[in-house]
């Protein structure tokens, strides 16, 4: 199995190769060979658990943008049966940046609508490496729009660098396909629930996650700016930006899934298996299906008027400021 | 945000191009002009109609009737909420902007008059840190927002804003969602809302409430868009063309309303109360 490395995960790579190795050659019979595969797979969890254990806020980037971390088809594959997916915003074309359509969740018939990254190089380039179009986000609202109609519940899946930045998208109204979506979900008539399961990157991000509820991944970030995006701003009189200021603008952007339960932004933080989601997409579905089943209950128990005053107050009342007196 | 790359790069452009001393040359027809002709002209250029940058304050005194402003939600400042600091500390950055501009914040808000008839308004002020949108500038147009609503009169937004205000990081994303919440209960409610954007409006306020307008006016060759032209450029690896993001542009593709000249601003308002309310 190819594996890929980040970094910081490098001690990792070589004891795994090792243990490959050795189970390559002792098919499961040799018993020394087994103690020494034991002794070495203890190891790699120590190490793993105490490299994951201090990540770094940049590190947490990297792990939400890690090219094996599964990604909303992989999440609707593992947690939903019977998905027929909907194309189109019915005004110019389809978007593969977002994926949107209904499915169960157990016998819940839910609609699902992510970003959607690709994996290897034509289908990153397919999916425009998740970042949309205007009519992506027209059409996650148009599928939204059906959900509300037959009154299923929206759950969205949030994992995108940001909207796409390009001529076309300004031309036909990247902005106004953005607030239009956050104008849409403020009032939408169904229970929305919204989860971050990799880069939650500023307005394009935010265009499908205004919810009544919103997790976050454990390894997950979501923030204004990309940390890359910060440095340069930060560092623009300074010429060349590396690693360094990335993560340096990471740790003053407070974008980590912890960052923002400490803020009150998000309701609760979705565990992942140790070394991330991406070692065991099964677990991490399951994590998530579980969360989603229960919330689920709990908002459809409210009636609609009140489910909407409470996702308007949920916003209405973030902001950090002060009031004086004249 | 990407567009904070090209609100600070207008800013650095423009830098000594804004009237100082007697003269000062025109970035739309570049002939040296008397500045005392500009002021009172609205600050639009008499060779070429070039729309100066103006303040918040400078905008209230061209668009409301004369003495009509009660200013609203003046004591409003930011928590720093992520104790941001860089090459200076935010609070450093907030109060220095303060003292530059006269203003507490992005934006003043309150409730007026225009050709008698009274709206909730807020005007964005592009000299305060890029016009940024904070918890501050969220706050007051939800309220604002809230306060045409209550008082069942039009809500006016005149936007100027190079987008959200990174240092108060998910803070300011999170306001886009408030604002854009807020709005669309006017709509609910029928309350009529005009968005006028100015030089230069982006990001997450293009993405937000300034595009949500039931009527969207820009001022003439006013720069507006979503993403900012240098990170598209960097992005797309392509030059631009000419009119990019420019207020005919917006118009050419169906994104606004009208192109409306400052002078002119009052009348169009005027008379859309009077064929709408
Ligand atoms: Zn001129």
């Amino acid at each position: 199995m190819i594996r890929y490395y980040l970094e910081f995960e490098r001690p990792l790579e070589e004891l795994e190769l090792k243990i490959d190795e050795l189970k390559r050659l002792s098919d499961g019979k040799d018993i020394d060979i087994s103690k020494e595969i034991k002794k070495l797979e203890k190891k790699v969890k120590d190490l793993r658990s105490e490299i994951f254990s201090s990540l770094t806020a940049w590190q947490k980037t990297l792990i939400a943008r890690h090219p094996d971390r599964p990604y909303t088809l992989d999440y609707i594959n593992l947690i939903t049966t019977d998905f027929v997916e909907m194309h189109g915003d019915r005004r110019y074309s389809d978007d593969p940046s977002i994926v949107a359509g209904i499915a169960k969740i157990n016998t819940m018939p839910v609609a699902i609508i992510g970003h959607q990254k690709g994996r290897g190089t034509k289908e990153r380039i397919y999916r425009n490496f998740g970042q949309p179009h205007p009519e992506g986000y027209r059409k996650a609202l148009r599928v939204m729009k059906i959900a509300e109609k037959f009154k299923r519940p929206i759950i969205t899946f949030i994992d995108t660098p940001g909207a796409f930045p390009g001529i076309g998208a300004e031309e036909r109204g990247q902005a106004e396909a953005i607030a239009m979506n956050l104008m849409e979900m403020s009032q939408m008539k169904t229970p929305i629930i919204s989860v971050v399961i990799g880069e939650g990157g500023s307005g394009g991000a935010l265009a499908l996650g205004v919810a009544d509820r919103l997790f976050m991944l454990e390894h997950s970030t979501y923030s204004v700016i990309s940390p890359e995006g910060c440095a340069a701003i930060l560092m623009r009189k300074e010429g060349e930006i590396g690693t360094d200021d990335f993560s340096r603008a990471a740790e003053i952007l407070k974008l980590t899934a912890q960052d923002l339960m400490g803020f009150k932004i998000i309701d609760g933080i979705i565990p992942e298996p140790l070394g991330g989601a991406h070692r065991d997409p099964e677990e991490t579905a399951k994590s998530i299906s579980e969360l989603i089943l229960v919330v689920l209950e709990e908002l459809k128990a409210k009636p609609t008027g009140k489910l909407l005053e409470e996702r308007y107050r949920r916003y209405r009342k973030m902001g950090s400021f002060t009031e004086g007196v004249l | 945000m990407t567009w904070f790359k090209k609100t600070k790069e207008i800013r650095m452009e423009k830098k000594g191009k804004t009237p100082e001393g007697l003269w000062v040359k025109c970035d739309g027809c570049k002939e040296i002009i008397y500045k005392k002709e500009i002021e009172k002209n609205l600050k639009i250029c008499p060779k070429c109609n070039y729309h100066f940058r103006i303040s918040a304050r400078e905008r209230l005194k061209f668009l409301v009737d004369e003495g009509s402003f009660v200013e609203t939600d003046a004591t409003l400042e930011s928590l720093d909420p992520l104790n941001f600091r860089d090459s200076a500390s935010y609070k450093d950055r907030l109060r220095d902007n303060q003292k530059k501009s006269g203003l507490n914040e992005a934006v003043i808000a309150g409730d007026a008059l225009i050709k008698g008839i009274p709206v909730s308004l807020i005007i964005m002020d592009f000299h305060f840190m890029g016009g940024s949108m904070g918890s501050v500038v969220g706050e007051k147009v939800a309220r604002t927002a809230e306060r045409a609503l209550e008082k069942e009169q039009p809500f006016i937004a005149v936007s100027a804003s190079g987008g959200a205000r990174m240092q108060e990081g998910i803070f300011s994303l999170m306001q886009m969602a408030k604002v854009s919440a807020a709005v669309g209960r006017l709509k609910e409610a029928g309350i009529l809302y005009i968005s006028i954007l100015c030089d230069p409006t982006f990001g997450g306020v293009t993405a937000s409430f300034a595009t949500l307008g039931d009527i969207i006016i820009a001022e003439p060759k006013s720069l507006i868009g979503f993403a900012g032209p240098r990170v598209i450029e960097q992005t797309i690896k392509q030059p631009l063309p000419d009119d990019f993001q420019r207020a005919d542009f917006l118009l050419d593709h169906g994104l606004i309303d009208l192109v409306v000249d400052r002078k002119n601003l009052r009348d169009t308002l005027a008379r859309l109360f009077e064929l709408l309310l």
